[in-house]
Order: C-alpha cells, then structure tokens, then sequence
C-alpha cells in the first residue's frame, strides 16, 4: 500500500482509475466551487459595499460595515467616532457561552465515550445505538423540546416545585442560561462520537502496562489515556465549539433579546426590519475568518502529530 | 515434470527498470521464461519479485524496458487486455459471488457464449477437485479451498501465463505441502506456463523448474534448484538459499576455475569450485552438511566446539576458529555419531569438490 | 470478576453517561408524551388522545404541513441522490485513481461545507442568488442542500471504499474486466453499504435543515423545519408536538437504518 501511494512513476497503470480523478472530481469542483466558493467571495465583496434600506446593496465600495463593527458615529454618521461596544460584546459573549458549552460537553461527553467504549457485545452496539439517534434528531424539534421543556410553567418547573425543591416557578427561559444550556444540549453528541471513535482504538495493555508500573487509574487516565486520545477530544471540541459560535436556534428560541448571539446578529440583518446585508456580510466575513483560523491551527496539531 | 521440447520463450523481461518516487524496486532487470515452464521468482521480502510480477500482470508500469509476451510487447496493456491471469496471494476473491460466479468472471468479460462458460467452469472446478462448491460464497470456504477457487479462477480463462504471487502463504504449513504437489500436477497437466513469487526456498527447490533468486531488484542468479544451491554464484545467493558458512580466504593462486586459497593465513586448500576467481580476498562457501568432525590432530583445521543445538534429526556443531570466526557443522543424529561437547578441540574435514570459492 | 481491578473501570464514568443519556433524552420524552395529551393548554394533563396526530393530518394547518412535508421530502431525495452521486464519483477519484494535480485541495473542497459555519454558508448563498437574480424557490433550496450534503454523503463511502483492498479491482481487470465492468461489477456492490449509508446521512442533513433553507427559500415556499419554526414563533402548540414526535421517529428509523446497512457490509467480509 505504502508503495502505491508513493507510485508516480511515468508509466504507472497502478490504479484503476488511473487518469480519471480530474473528471471524477469534477461535479463536486462545480457544485461546491460554483455554489459556495463563489458566493463565499461574493459575500466578501458585499461586505464592500453599500447598504440599501430595504436590504440588497448599492454597487459603490464603502467601509461602512465594518467600521459600524466597531465605531459609533451617531444617528446621522457624523459625529465624532467612538468605540462601539455592542457587537463587540456580542461576538465576546457567544466566544465565552461557545467555550461554557463545549468544556461541559467535554465534562460529560468523555466519560460517556470511555464508558461505551468499553462495553463488550450487544450492550456495546445499544449503548451506542442511544447516543447516536439524538446526533440524527432534528436539531430544530431538539430545541423546540426543551424550550417547552424549561418554559416558565413547564415540566422542569412544576417537576421541581412538586417535589419542594422550590416555590415559585424558576426564570430559566429567555435568559442566558437557558441559551447555555441549549447550546450544551444540540452539541452533546458531537462531543462524544469522536472521542468514542478514539477510545476505540486505544490500546487497553497501555493502561495494563501503566498499572504494572505502579501507576494509579486517575494518573494513567491523566498521563497515558487522555494524551493518546486527543485526537478524537480535538475534533470533538472544534465539533462543539464552530456550530456553538454561529448558532442561531438555541438564542433565538431560547434566549430572550438580551441573549443575542453572533448568529441571531447575522440573521437579523437579513431577515428582520433592521436589514443591513452589507453590515450582515461583514459580520459574517469575521465569523468565517475566526473559524477558519481555529481550523487552521487545528490542522497545524494533525500534520504536526502526523510528521 | 514438463518436457522442454521447445525452448519457446514464454516471457521476455527485457531490461526492465522500475522507479519509484524514492526507491527504485527494479534495477535493468532481464530475464527469459520459456514455455510449459515451471518458474519461480526467489527472494526477501522486498527484493522486488512482487513488483516484477505485477508488471507482468499489468499493475503497475515500467519506467524503462521491455516486456514480451510469446515475441510482442505488451508493456502498453492495460491489466484487463493482457492474456496473463494472477493468483493473488490473498486471493482477492469477490466476496459479494458465489464460487461459479467468480470463476465465470474471466469467462463472461470475455464474451463466452453461457453454454461454453457453464462447461469451463465446471472443467476447472472439477481440476481443483470443488465441483460441489459452485454455490457457495467464498467466505463459506476453508483458506485451502479459496485458494483453489482463486487457482480455478485464473486458470478457467486458458491464460498464455499464469502468475502466482505467494498463493501459499496464508495456508497452513501441513495444507501447503499438499497444495505444492497439486500444483506442480496442474502445471504440468495443462501446459501452462506458471510464474510463482515465494519467499520460502523450500518451496521454491522442491517445485521449479527454474529459479531466479532476486535481492535489491536485481536479479542475483537464474538456474535450476541444483545449480543454485550447489553453485550459487555470488555470497547472497549462497547465503539466501540454505545454510552456509562462509569463510574468509585469500585466494594465491587461480587458473580461473581452480584455485589454491590460504585459510587463517597458513592452511592451503585446493578448490576445484572456483569459477570466475582472482587473487585477492574471497569467500569459500562450505553447507553444514559438507563438512565433518574428527580428531584435532589428524586434520589441518581444528577449532573449539562452542555451543550444540540439538535439531532431532540433526545435530549443529558450532566451532570456534582460533581467528574468532564460527563454522557450523551438521551432524547426523544416529547411533554411531561422535557428538563433542562444548569446549572440546575438534578437527573439522572439507568436502572440497563442494567447496565453492565466491569473490566478495 | 473484581471491579476494582478492572483497569477500563472508572468511578463515576457510568454516571456521567447515564447523565448524558438522560439530559439528551428528557426533553424529547416529555414532548413525545405531551403530544398525546388530550388537553387544549400545553400545561396540564388532560387524559391520553390522538386528537393532534388527528389535527396533524386533517385540522386546519393541515394542508401547510401536509406541503411541507412533500417540499421537504423532495428536497432531500433529490439533494440525497444527488450529493451520493457526485461523493461516490469523488470517492472513487480520491482512493482510486493515484496521483493527479489538485487532489490535495480537492479534499479541502470536499469538506470546505463542513468547515464553513452553517449560517455563513446561507448568509453567502442568499447574497449569491440574489446577485445573480436568480428567483428563490424549490431550486435555490435544493441546490445548496446539495452542496452542503456532499461531504455528509463523502464520509461514509470513502470510510468503506478505504477498507476495500485495491486487489479486488485488479484480479477484475486480470479477468478482462473494463474499468467500467469492474466499477459496475465489484466496486459498486463492495462500497454499497457505505453509498446507502451517505445517502441516508445526507437525506436526513437535508431533511433537518433549517437555518440554511430558512434564508435561499423565498416568501412562497416552506419546508418541515421552517414551517414548524414559523408556527412556533407564535408558541408551542400541541400540533407540534405531534409533528415533532413524528419527525422523530422518521429518524430513528433512518438511524436504524443506517445502521444496518453498515452491519450487513461488515458480516460480509
């Protein structure tokens, strides 16, 4: 095998297909070139220009977008500017509820991936069975679900008071608690398939070998286990924390208006009264870019692990 | 065995060399398969046999040379426009057909009317002693009879060539001798010339008609299993092909087919074996079995007996030079053997006619 | 056997997945039990009924789920099929076919909709057909499923087609087999399970999305998700409830599925 991946002899007719992989390749360099580079620089280009009041653009360049991110400049854009604090804020509390969100799920979700995984037989494939399908569950009905059930008169609450656990009907929705938890929640499951998938391939007689040399559990969980199963906890964690930064279900349903997100920021500029597609883009733009650099440092880790 | 009563060339690797982005797996390699012939590719792994047969087979391209199949090329082939068929030494067969299917396989890319297909198919099957088997999948088969629907296979479409890359390896030692014999019986029953890739030597001598020992792709030495081992031709091919001690001696005196070789710088041997020898440093080849131990006193080389491994039918003798260097002697397990101990002064006696004195 | 030396045992690990369980299931229990729930108000609970699975099918909002659903199910055979098609074809041209030029990118291409985040994905494409004047409807929909579906529907092929050995291939081709047949005839049927298992990955990714759909979709048209998400703007009824619970159990039977498809592949080899 390794001999045929390094194979590019002038004469190979190694592979099958060989001479073929451009045209293979091709519908998915259209779809995807077509459908979404093109457009991602396209939304780049809008973030350029100027806004039209009832969404759209006028084709003349403008900073504007990006410096209403950062600059208050008054009603009339004429006043002196000062610092803006509002999306800043923004992107500040999603980057803290985002982080909150994925280090509960790997609180959890760890545990819960090393417990499957170590099932044996059957109890093994339900185990596994039964993480998987809320990772197939309608993200949409998965938040719906538990916005009806933390609603102020919902079953969380009349479960609590029931039991005298409390008095009066806890303020969990439409704060940013009930958005943390949402967030924690949708993501869950991203956090413990890659993990699980890891553990999976962890090499048991490490641990044997540890204990033999007279290591307790919790130091080779810290010194062996968890260094060897770091793969899977990174890819769990970018899992959780890229769709927890963009998200838009959990602080529209479950978030009041003062738990906005970078998300419902986006959306707002392109569905609400509020239109502003230049300024929408923009944000958008420095949402792709802080993904894209947490991505890049991600592959940075893997070719670094690799080599 | 098959009769050569035409030396037609079946295969003609002509200078063939083989790069890779790194490595180059064949080095102007040439080499001639005749027809109706029995002919093993011998080597380590890695030597490039492998790679030799699979740009027979067509799998993967020559970066120069050519090769001929029966006088034309067919180095511009793909795999599937070759009149050659492979036994792969995991047998690759189609798990998702039953044992017909995948023998038919050949048959039907090859637009054999279905009334033909059936009766070949059941020919080849019936060869390899499967006739009930047809339905079956090949994972409801033992490895021993995979490996004869992977035979019946590659032999139902009538190759010109047939190659066979280790199909024995993943058999069981017991099953694998059966299977040779099976084997060399179809080679010589259907005419067909077989091309086989081992590692494994015995299998090699007990089955080819011919050998070509191969290392660092580049083939060391072509020859029956006699001449191989009996006259290797250079210190790898001496070395690979059984035990062999391998003594150095300076050679003072040489007509280019015998020579006269100075031992530890004071016992001289005459070698008849010397084919290619020059003076200067060179290597005398001596198998275990050639050699035999006697009375220190009655023999011009003698050593210290340094460690007996017993080996049931034999015994090995290791005897220690007085330069530090180690001969190992083969000693028959029976009643009247003098088995030393360790520590004891023996003398060791030549067989010299199957002495052979290889340069370095 | 004693726990204590039992070196994958860890104290508290089995709690926290029972934890982990019950935090991912409770929510969906709860809806799926009040969807049965005979009363008018979401609060209280009124006696066991079907009477808003009947409300579903035949009350008023009907007819807008019953469209719905037909929307949403087109949309994700067609994007399901389609996207299984173009990852099969680049399945093949990244595992199959050696060296060629770009083929490092192309798997950053491939996976380029995993990495943009979801909303930025539907902000760019809303500005793309927009700029382009390109009316939104059912075909704006159905082509950013598609591209979004590919790298869901890639995963799993090129996870199986990986584990099929390249010799396969070549004792096809060394029995006369054109690059065509032996496509056809032994690639196709050994990657199988892993296409069924793309198409169903993708046909569900489509099935479930909203955010993306929410923004190319136009004024005239709505799907499951953003129907039900519309409705729920104005409140939780119990119609949704009802929906939801269906919803549910269409992927739970796609999960099973799913799974089995990969369970026959592997008994297979």
């Amino acid at each position: 095998m390794a001999m045929q991946d390094i194979n590019q002899g002038k004469n190979t007719t190694t592979h099958t297909y060989q001479g073929l992989g451009p045209s293979l390749l091709m519908p998915t360099w259209l779809m995807i070139g077509i459908f979404l580079v093109l457009p991602v620089l396209m939304m780049l280009v809008y973030s350029f220009l100027t806004k039209e009041f009832r969404g759209g653009v006028i084709w003349e360049f403008s900073l504007n977008a990006y410096d209403q991110f950062i600059f208050d400049r008054g009603l009339f854009g004429d006043d002196p500017p000062k610092m803006e604090w509002t999306y800043i804020g923004i992107f500040w509390r999603s980057i803290l509820q985002a982080g909150i969100a994925t280090l509960l799920c790997l609180l959890i979700g760890f545990p819960t991936a090393w417990f499957i995984a170590t099932r044996v037989g059957n109890s093994k494939s339900i185990w596994l069975f039964l993480i998987t399908i809320p990772y197939w569950v309608n993200l949409l009905i998965r938040t719906i679900s538990m916005k009806f059930l933390i609603r102020e008169n919902g079953p969380a609450n009349e479960f609590m008071m029931s039991i005298g656990l409390i008095d009066a009907p806890l303020q969990m929705i439409n704060t940013n608690f009930a958005v943390q938890l949402g967030l924690f929640y949708s993501y869950l499951p991203f956090m413990v398939l890659p993990i699980y998938a890891s553990v999976e391939r962890y090499n048991f007689s490490l641990s044997e070998a540890a204990a033999d040399l007279y290591s307790s559990q919790w130091v080779t969980l810290r010194k062996i286990i968890i260094p060897t199963v770091k793969p899977g906890i990174i890819a769990g964690c970018i899992l959780v924390f890229v769709p927890s930064l963009g998200a838009f279900l959990a602080p529209d349903l479950l978030g009041g208006a003062k738990s906005f997100m970078i998300g419902s920021l986006i959306e707002d500029q392109f569905g609400g009264q509020a239109g502003n597609w230049p300024f929408g883009a923009a944000v958008s733009m420095i949402l792709l870019s802080m993904v894209l650099i947490v991505l890049t440092f991600y592959a940075r880790l893997q070719s670094r692990r690799a080599s | 065995m098959s009769l050569h009563e035409t030396n037609k060339i079946a295969i003609d690797v002509d200078n063939v060399t083989k790069r890779y982005a790194e490595v180059t797996a064949l080095k102007n390699v040439s080499l001639s398969i005749h027809d109706n012939e029995f002919f093993t590719l011998l080597g380590p792994s890695g030597c490039g046999k492998t790679t030799l047969l699979r740009t027979i087979a067509g799998f993967e391209g020559i970066s120069e040379g050519d090769i001929r199949l029966f006088g034309d090329s067919i180095i511009d082939l793909p795999p599937n426009k070759r009149p050659v068929n492979t036994v792969f030494q995991q047998y690759a067969l189609f798990p998702h057909m039953s044992v017909m299917e995948n023998v038919a396989f050949g048959l039907r890319r090859q637009k054999v009317v279905d009334s033909e297909v059936r009766k070949r198919t059941g020919e080849v099957l019936e060869l390899v002693q499967l006739s009930g088997f047809a339905d079956r999948l090949p994972s409801q088969l033992s490895g021993g009879q995979q490996q004869r629907v992977a035979l019946a296979r590659a032999l139902a479409p009538r190759p010109k060539v047939l190659l066979l890359d280790e199909p024995l390896s993943a058999l069981d030692l017991k099953l694998r001798q059966d299977v040779r014999v099976e084997l060399q019986q179809i080679q010589a029953n259907t005419g067909i010339t077989f091309v086989f890739v081992t590692h494994d030597q015995e299998e090699a001598l007990t089955m080819s008609n011919r050998i070509a020992v191969m290392s660092a792709g580049i083939v060391q030495q072509v020859g029956t299993s006699r001449d191989i081992y009996e006259s290797p031709e250079n210190k790898f091919v001496a070395d690979f092909i059984g035990d062999t001690n391998l003594i150095d001696v300076e050679i003072v005196e040489t007509d280019g087919r015998q020579a006269t070789c100075l031992l530890l710088g004071n016992v001289q041997l005459i070698c008849n074996n010397a084919k290619g020898a020059t003076k200067g440093r060179a290597s005398l080849s001596v198998r275990p079995e050639r050699l035999s131990l006697g009375d220190a006193s009655n023999s011009s080389l003698s050593g210290t007996v340094s460690r007996l491994t017993y080996l049931g039918t034999d015994i090995h003798v290791a005897v220690n030079l007085e330069d530090g260097e180690v001969i190992d002697v083969r000693v028959q397990n029976s009643e009247d053997a003098r088995i030393p101990d360790t520590g004891d002064i023996v003398g060791l006696n030549l067989e010299l006619d199957a002495a052979r004195v290889l340069m370095n | 056997m004693n726990a204590k030396i039992d070196i994958r045992r860890f104290p508290g690990f089995s709690f926290a997945t029972y934890l982990c369980l019950f935090l991912l299931y409770t929510p969906l229990i709860i809806v799926m039990i009040y969807s049965f729930n005979d009363s008018k108000s979401i609060m209280l609970w009124g006696g066991f009924s079907f009477r808003w699975y009947e409300d579903v099918f035949w009350g008023l909002e009907a007819p807008k789920f019953k469209q719905a659903a037909i929307n949403s199910l087109s949309i994700a055979i067609g994007a399901a099929v389609t996207a299984t098609t173009i990852a099969l074809s680049a399945a093949v041209a990244m595992l199959r076919a050696g060296h060629f030029r770009g083929k490092g990118a192309s798997l950053g291409l491939i996976s380029l909709p995993l990495m943009v985040p979801e909303i930025v994905t539907a902000v760019a494409t809303l500005i793309f057909f927009s700029a382009i004047g390109f009316a939104s409807g059912h075909a704006t929909i159905l082509v950013a499923h598609i591209v979004f579906c590919i790298p869901f529907a890639y995963l799993p092929i090129a996870a199986r087609m990986q584990g099929i050995e390249a010799s396969y291939e070549q004792a096809a081709q060394d029995l006369y087999a054109t690059r065509f047949e032996t496509f056809r005839l032994v690639l196709l049927p050994l990657v199988l399970p892993g296409v069924i298992s793309g198409f169903l990955l993708a046909f569900i990714i489509s099935l479930d999305d909203f955010i993306i759909t929410n923004f190319v979709k136009g004024a005239g048209i709505e799907t499951l998700p953003t129907a039900i998400f519309g409705s729920v703007k104005q409140g939780i009824k119990p119609n949704i409830m009802a929906i939801s619970t269906l919803m549910l159990l269409v992927s739970v039977v796609i999960v099973t599925l799913s799974y089995f498809a990969n369970r026959s592949g592997q008994g297979k080899k």
